[in-house]
């Protein structure tokens, strides 16, 4: 299959979501933390996605859950990635022992079980949307670092590089304005991947209860809302967990669409 | 090999220190304190003061993470804040259960993931392919409690025919052996597809890219243009070689696989090791926290670690130790 097509379907519903996050306040036909009707009414016409277990609307809920899980999903991954790209640039431009240093921290980091990390440094905190962004951040680098190592360790025997040094340029200079811009295109694909992970492992959080806090909406607590009603409102089930799949569907299509274009292996 | 291997076991000894000491930092150093979950707000402070004692949290972190280590390496693990139980029982009571829904997972998704990912490659372009190649986006796509929440309203809320969370019916116990063990595995279904679906998503797209790259080298086209049947081809020449990287997939499946677990065991009341960190989690209760981290932990570099050894097992190519 095209796999431009997916690329383009992907990025239009990412289009699409990220205007409806936007403009979420317009959109939105109810305040979503507002009890508006009777609670667990199927869907209708007055509410598209039907009402949850205080009667608030779904629909409005889940506009402004696309703020949330969005955001979430994009800070956290400039979080990883910046990381990721400071350890792995330093681990292979300077090599030695930075190097072991820095990959020695990145097996230390991969040997736990990741999810078990994330929900052991959330406990520890208050749980709220800002800690979710940063932990999610400083716990999914490590493959970013491994990557970025991998591109300069090529890059830097690349004779531009000897003469970037030749002519006195400092280290930080040719790490960040000479090798970077060459090495980005592997990095904006596991951009890509990477927020896909972010909005999963927000959603998973969120569910267990230690994510984004109630009354504000993320599709992750919508879920953990839903669990109780499974007979009596199965639709406060289906409803936010096909916005996460559809969202994290159109950022795989994005990247392996990025990722075939720029020739990018995995 | 044998050096190879010997090297790498104690290689895994700063890894599981490097493990352990953030972990036990991580937990410590969070503002509260554990006993609050475990004692009456109207406590005597006399009394908390000598559990807290007890629990050594009187001590600096570093010291308590010293005298932790001491008696880990003695093989005492600690007792669980909640049961005053050892550690170590009550993670290897747990284990079973894991285990018991992991392996079979890890069977049946290599049972399916190594003729998918390979027929889709060999047919790449055709609706096969294209079917495939959707459905393991959607796999790995899909949250996975999501997942199982969908299954469980499917076949246990709408359809009723399985149960919903659990591993044993109390009744059932009752009925003698054989409708003891229909009831476990009746259980076991959904937790069980669920894992296998997520897994079989990522493993299926790895295995089709492997046995693609490989039907693009040299000898391939050799073997093509010695006239050898397509199916010759195929299964002795394409498919041994695609096999290769699969081995280190396996291995690196099993942090995957387990971090499944965590999720997994606590949406189907599953009472696995899961469950059981993820309830630790939530109380507080360091020591048992401690175990099972350094148990996963130490489960998945051991997969790591089979899954090279494994590797050169398979690729005569690679030889470890010998330069």
């Amino acid at each position: 299959m095209g796999k431009n097509k997916l690329a383009i379907f992907g990025l239009s519903v990412l289009v699409f979501f990220t205007a409806l996050a936007i403009f979420a306040p317009v959109i939105a036909p109810y305040d979503p933390t507002e009890i508006v009707a009777e609670d667990t009414m199927g869907p209708s016409t007055q509410h598209w996605f039907g009402t949850d277990d205080y009667g608030r609307d779904i629909f409005s809920r889940a506009v402004y859950g696309a703020r949330i899980s969005l955001t979430v999903g994009l800070v956290a991954v400039s979080i990883s990635i910046s990381i990721g790209v400071l350890l792995g640039a330093l681990a292979g431009y300077f090599g030695g022992w930075t190097d072991s240093l820095i990959m020695r921290f990145v097996d230390v980091m991969l040997s736990f079980p990741s999810i078990f990390l994330i929900l052991t440094i959330q406990a520890m905190l208050t749980p709220n949307i800002y800690n979710v962004m940063v932990v999610i951040g400083i716990t999914s680098w490590m493959g970013v670092a491994r990557l970025v190592r991998g591109e300069y360790l090529k890059i830097r025997e690349l004779s531009y590089v000897e003469a970037a040094r030749a002519i006195g340029c400092s280290n930080k200079r040719i790490i960040f304005r000479h090798i970077l811009p060459n090495a980005q295109a592997p990095i904006i694909v596991a951009a890509t991947l990477g927020m896909a992970g972010a909005i999963l492992t927000e959603s998973a959080l969120s569910f267990l209860g230690m994510g984004v806090q109630p009354p504000m909406p993320s599709w992750g607590n919508m879920l953990m809302d839903a669990q109780a009603y499974m007979r009596d409102a199965p639709w406060m089930a289906v409803i936010p967990g096909l916005l996460i799949l559809i969202t994290v569907l159109s950022l795989y299509f994005i990247g392996e669409g990025l990722r075939e274009k720029s020739d990018v292996r995995s | 090999m044998r050096t190879f291997v010997i090297r790498r076991l104690l290689q895994l000894i700063p890894l599981l220190l490097g493990v352990s000491l953030i972990s036990f930092f991580v937990m410590h150093l969070a503002p509260g304190d554990p006993t609050a979950l475990f004692t009456d707000p109207s406590i005597d402070p006399i009394e908390l003061a000598r559990i807290r004692a007890n629990w050594g949290l009187d001590q600096p972190v570093i010291i308590q993470y010293f005298y932790w280590l001491g008696n880990v390496l003695r093989g005492n693990f600690g007792t669980s804040y909640l049961t005053g139980r050892p550690v170590l029982a009550e993670v290897i009571e747990r284990l079973p259960a894991t285990l018991l829904l992991m392996i079979p997972a890890y069977l049946i998704t290599l049972l399916i993931t190594i003729p998918l990912g390979v027929f889709s490659a060999i047919k790449k372009g055709s609706w096969f392919d294209n079917v495939v190649t959707v459905l393991t986006f959607i796999g790995m796509a899909m949250p996975s409690f999501w997942l199982g929440l969908m299954l469980m309203l499917l076949f246990s809320v709408q359809l009723g025919w399985l149960p919903t969370v659990g591993m044993r019916d109390v009744l059932a116990g009752n009925q003698g052996p054989v409708a003891s063990f229909i009831d476990l595995i009746k259980h076991m279904i959904l937790p069980l597809t669920t894992m296998t679906i997520l897994s079989l998503a990522g493993l299926s797209r790895y295995q089709r890219a492997a046995m693609l790259e490989v039907m693009d080298q040299d000898y391939i086209r050799t073997a093509r243009a010695k006239g050898l049947p397509e199916r010759t081809v195929i299964f002795k020449h394409a498919l041994r070689n695609a096999l290769i990287p699969i081995v280190t997939i396996m291995g690196l499946s099993l942090p995957g696989l387990f971090g499944g677990a965590f999720i997994i065991e606590t949406i189907f009341a599953w009472p696995g090791m899961g469950r059981l960190g993820v309830l630790a989690i939530f109380q507080r209760n360091y020591p048992l926290i401690m175990g099972i981290v350094v148990f996963s932990a130490l489960l998945i570099m051991l997969g790591n670690l089979l899954a090279d050894i494994g590797y050169a097992l398979v690729d005569p190519r690679i030889r470890y130790g010998k330069k």
